[in-house]
């Protein structure tokens, strides 16, 4: 782990912002990613079947395994094709 | 406060005494040996023989607890004692008075380890002189595991975690700190070794820096001097810049917040220029030279990061110029026909000092058939003549970089500083009507009230001279200026402090 010394004031808060959320899901690709932890897929399913009622793209990713952080390719993969992700966190 | 006294179990009596952080040392001589030396080995003999005659001797040890034999060595083998110290020889022998020594001797040589120690007569057999091995406080990586172990406390900066995929020079700039180039990530050992370059507290404030007015300590100046790829020896040059910077008469505030082109140019002078190996001369405000790169660099990370002026925020400028990412030289001072700008500014001769000033950039001054001074003042006249604007006095200040050939042509006829200023000012003096809105058919010009007077270029005070370059080109340099005097800016010259 690297830590670094912040050369700042210290007076914005020492965490990144979230990415800023859109407004509305209307015309965005949605990926949804699947950690694979059990069960994870059945939940994804169900959230592909009313996303795609409502009239919206969606691609679906999956982690090769729960334990490990995505690859870095699949974080690429993601980023380029969609506009927003819904993780899978399910057991 | 902790007081702890360690007691050697052979004699019973306190050995090192540590008070506040700091080890204070027996009295008496001091040794510092690693078994892993040849030259420690050899000395072995003397250390028994020194030991012997009670001349209150003390080894430390840094890897075998036992060596030498026969000398009751203290344990070292934590570096601890050593590190303090900022032993890099081994064998380093210490006279140590009041807790602190007085004398040091690195290696082996017999006449100096005689008359330290007041002891004739020393390791007969041996040979007069052999120097020593390094000492393992400077093993590869070992400086940077001291530091943290003995002197982590010493910084407080709020530590920042990157995630175990997070390249950390990318997090740099994820984060703002850059100036749009890469920064040397700072890491708590790095901003150690930084804080090395200076005698100052890691606390002390060194200014309060715009446009957030922060209290800015040496800690914050050395985290982004890290970033700017600064050495540790660079850092006084750095704080007095910083310092100066953030003085009322130079408003980095107002330089930093106009539409002008404006931003800080560093000009060292004195004996640190050459210690750390500042360029005065070929390309002296060019690229290439790791002082003044990063020097002028850490001034303006200082003023992003601390201060919170960053471009399209605070930073409004127009166009801006490229000095703003770091602009930075020393005065060639051997060489120049005058005395240096911090002399003429009222420092002493000797003295290491920065002047600050606000310039816009580097215009250049083309002048190859000049051969009286006259002459070359009269040309230096009519490009000085347009800083800011060719109908504009009093308005703008500016630096001349005089190079080696042109100050050739004012040395050889005698012309002092202070002669060439008065030409010029002279030469620079115009008609109101000249200046004045409206004339010569150009819009800009002075306000219609000049039209009755003379009109000088230059405020008293507002021509600055210093000389750098290489010795080939009859070229100089003017640094134009920003709104001058106590409406805008002042040049400032501060002293620097180890």
């Amino acid at each position: 782990m690297i830590e670094l010394l912040d050369p700042t004031s210290e007076r914005q808060p020492g965490h990144r912002p979230r990415a800023a959320r859109p407004a509305s899901l209307d015309g965005l690709t949605i990926g949804l990613l699947d950690i694979a932890k059990a069960r994870g897929d059945i939940f994804l399913d169900r959230v592909a079947e009313q996303l795609t009622a409502r009239g919206l793209r969606v691609v679906r990713f999956r982690k090769p395994t729960y334990t490990k952080p995505a690859p870095a390719d699949l974080r690429v993969e993601i980023r380029t094709h969609c506009d927003a992700v819904i993780e899978a966190l399910a057991d | 406060m902790r007081v702890l006294v360690y007691i050697n179990s052979a004699q019973r009596r306190p050995r090192v005494l540590r008070t506040l952080g700091r080890v204070s040392l027996p009295e008496g001589l001091v040794c510092f040996v690693k078994a892993d030396c040849p030259t420690c080995q050899m000395v072995q003999p003397v250390l028994r023989q020194l030991a012997a005659v009670d001349a209150a001797l003390t080894v430390y040890t840094q890897d075998d607890p036992t060596f030498p034999a026969g000398t009751a060595p203290v344990d070292d083998t934590l570096l601890e004692v050593s590190y303090r110290q900022r032993i890099e020889i081994v064998p380093t022998l210490l006279r140590v008075v009041g807790g602190k020594p007085v004398e040091r001797l690195e290696g082996w040589d017999r006449r100096e380890w005689e008359r330290l120690t007041g002891i004739n007569g020393l390791g007969d057999g041996l040979p007069a002189f052999r120097p020593g091995c390094g000492s393992r406080t400077l093993d590869i990586g070992m400086p940077e595991i001291l530091a943290m172990r003995y002197d982590g406390s010493r910084i407080r900066s709020r530590r920042i975690e990157l995630g175990a995929q997070e390249d950390e020079v990318e997090a740099t700039f994820a984060r703002g700190w850059s100036d749009g180039l890469p920064l040397v990530p700072p890491t708590p050992p790095r901003v150690l070794r930084m804080l090395e370059g200076t005698s100052r507290d890691p606390q002390d404030v060194v200014a309060v820096v715009p446009p957030d007015l922060v209290e800015c300590t040496v800690e914050k100046v050395a985290v982004n001097a890290v970033m700017a790829g600064c050495r540790p020896e660079y850092l006084p040059v750095v704080l007095a810049a910083v310092e100066a910077a953030c003085t009322e008469a130079f408003n980095i505030h107002g330089i930093l917040a106009t539409t002008y082109f404006v931003g800080p140019v560093v000009i060292v002078n004195g004996p640190i220029a050459r210690e750390i190996g500042m360029n005065s001369g070929i390309n002296a405000l060019g690229q290439g030279n790791r002082a003044n790169a990063t020097i002028g660099r850490a001034l303006q990370l200082v003023i992003r990061n601390v201060g919170g002026g960053r471009p399209g925020e605070i930073d409004r400028a127009t166009l801006g110029n490229p000095g703003k990412y770091t602009f930075c030289f020393a005065e060639a001072e051997d060489t120049s026909p005058w005395e240096s700008l911090s002399v003429e500014r009222g420092l002493p001769p000797g003295t290491s000092a920065v002047t600050l000033f606000a310039g816009s950039g580097v215009q250049p001054f083309f002048d190859q058939l000049a051969r009286t001074p006259e002459a070359l003042a009269r040309s230096l006249a009519a490009c000085l003549r347009v800083v800011g604007h060719p109908k504009w006095g009093l308005a703008w200040d500016a630096l001349c970089v005089i190079s080696p050939e042109h100050g050739r042509v004012f040395r050889e006829a005698g012309w002092s500083k202070a002669r060439l200023r008065d030409e010029l000012g002279s030469i620079l003096t115009f008609p109101g009507a000249e200046m004045v809105k409206g004339a010569g058919g150009i819009a800009e010009g002075m306000p219609e009230l000049a039209v009755g007077a003379t009109v000088a270029k230059f405020r008293p005070g507002g021509l600055l001279f210093a000389h750098a370059g290489g010795t080939a080109g009859l070229f100089s340099a003017i640094i134009a200026g920003w709104v001058s005097g106590p409406a805008g800016t002042e040049p400032v010259t501060q002293e620097i402090r180890r």
